[in-house]
């Protein structure tokens, strides 16, 4: 890891300070994306701004029909917090998959979705969620906030505060994980609106997460597995390396949104 | 250099560290706590779980700043006046080890299974819990009975528990 300095600063707006006071600043969340990448060398901020000790970007909030969660809220507290379980509970067991108990404990929402590795969970859950992304400037809609693989909207020194999710009527997210990462080879988060049915994919996309237009047609009329029986997705789009190739991801996206679709209904 | 100040095993420590110094680095290196293992350093196999306010986490992935202000336990913190702590006992008991590498990582995550989930855990419960903590030698079956063993025990040691 290259020598950097360390800046832990106790609220949002000292923390945004910062960045036009020292040279090329970096924000740490919960690190387990951000310090590996450093310990190799693919990434060496001279300066990084622990985002750890500021109190006001952690919570969870339920309020009317949508729940609000702190940005450096941990995937363990979104697991277990009796908010998410009650109101999307497809989140909270979302958040339950992610990586190991350790990981859990560490990694925050926050973090997640500003990174947006092609594979993460939680950019699925945005998107399928119609999510708003509240940071320090303003507030974005996930559909215009995942750009492409370690890409958003974000803009230099911009900080996630908080993302607020609109209550589906019934949602689930189905992972089919790589064994050894944990990270998912195909995620389907699968959600029914009272406006319309959204289906977002991680894990499959060459550009990362995306909505699937196919089976979200094919949900809107008929909001049930039997609804995507010969429902294909293209593999033009899709991701080819070592775990899969193109289409056998494309194949695992119809799979794993009809065992979302499942889960969701059987929930009710 | 950056200071850092934290309560380590009950005893309070401050030092001025180099800000890119990993916690499990930390830990070995300035407090010579040499029971946490550095396995993989890069956050799958578990080694280095330690306690940091009161959850495992994989001290490779932390850095000691980032610490700054916790209560952090590890392997040697938990046994009492020279007495095992009782999941420490039931993995002797049980031989739920071999070559003893990834043991205190493995007792570390069995504790903060055993607060999270109850003195009653099924094998299917410690399996799945287990899934962030790697073995290369033992094939996880003792490790597992290990765990279910010192899951009954510390039920019979309540203060202990309250007070990791």
């Amino acid at each position: 890891m290259y020598a950097f300095e360390y800046h832990r600063p106790t609220s949002v707006k000292e923390a945004a300070g910062l960045i036009g006071q020292v040279e090329d600043p970096k924000f740490l969340a919960g690190g387990h994306t951000l310090l590996p990448t450093m310990k190799l060398r693919l990434a060496g901020p001279a300066n990084l701004i622990d985002l750890g000790q500021i109190a006001e970007l952690r919570g969870i909030e339920r309020s009317g029909d949508t729940l609000a969660i702190g940005a450096m809220t941990k995937h363990a507290e979104v697991a277990n917090a009796a908010e998410v379980k009650e109101a999307i509970p497809a989140l909270a067991e979302l958040a339950e998959l992610i990586g190991d108990p350790h990981v859990r404990n560490r990694g925050t929402i926050g973090g997640s979705v500003a990174n947006n590795d092609p594979s993460a969970d939680y950019p699925a859950a945005c998107l399928a969620l119609n999510a708003t992304i509240v940071t320090n400037r303003r507030k974005i809609a996930a559909d215009d906030f995942f750009q492409g693989i370690f890409t958003t909207a974000l803009e230099d020194g911009e900080i996630i505060t908080q993302i607020v999710f609109p209550i589906p009527t019934q949602a689930a997210y189905a992972k089919f994980r790589n064994p050894a990462s944990r990270y998912a080879l195909v995620g389907v988060f699968v959600a029914k609106h009272a406006d319309g049915v959204r289906v977002a994919v991680t894990g499959a996309g060459s550009n990362g997460v995306f909505r699937a237009s196919e089976i979200e047609q094919a949900l809107s009329g008929n909001f049930a597995a039997e609804a995507l029986d010969g429902v294909t997705v293209s593999e033009a789009e899709m991701n080819s390396d070592i775990h899969a190739d193109a289409a056998y991801r494309a194949h695992l996206v119809s799979v794993m949104a009809g065992r979302a679709v499942q889960t969701a209904v059987a929930r009710g | 250099m950056t200071t850092v100040s934290l309560t380590v095993n009950g005893q309070s420590v401050t030092a001025d560290v180099d800000p890119r110094t990993l916690l499990v680095q930390f830990l070995r290196d300035n407090l010579r706590l040499t029971g946490t293992h550095v396995g993989c350093d890069t956050s799958q196999c578990g080694a280095c779980v330690i306690h940091l306010n009161g959850q495992a986490v994989k001290s490779c992935t932390v850095l000691a700043v980032q610490a700054n202000a916790s209560v952090v336990t590890t392997i040697e913190g938990i046994a009492e006046g020279g007495e095992l702590h009782p999941m420490q006992a039931a993995f002797r008991e049980h031989h739920g080890l071999q070559c003893g590498y990834c043991t205190p990582g493995m007792i570390m995550s069995a504790i903060d299974i055993v607060n999270r989930k109850g003195n009653a855990l099924d094998e299917q419960t410690i399996r799945a819990e287990l899934e962030g903590n790697l073995c290369r030698c033992t094939g996880y079956h003792n490790i597992v009975k290990a765990v279910a063993a010192g899951a009954q025990g510390m039920a019979q040691a309540p203060m202990r528990q309250a007070a990791e």
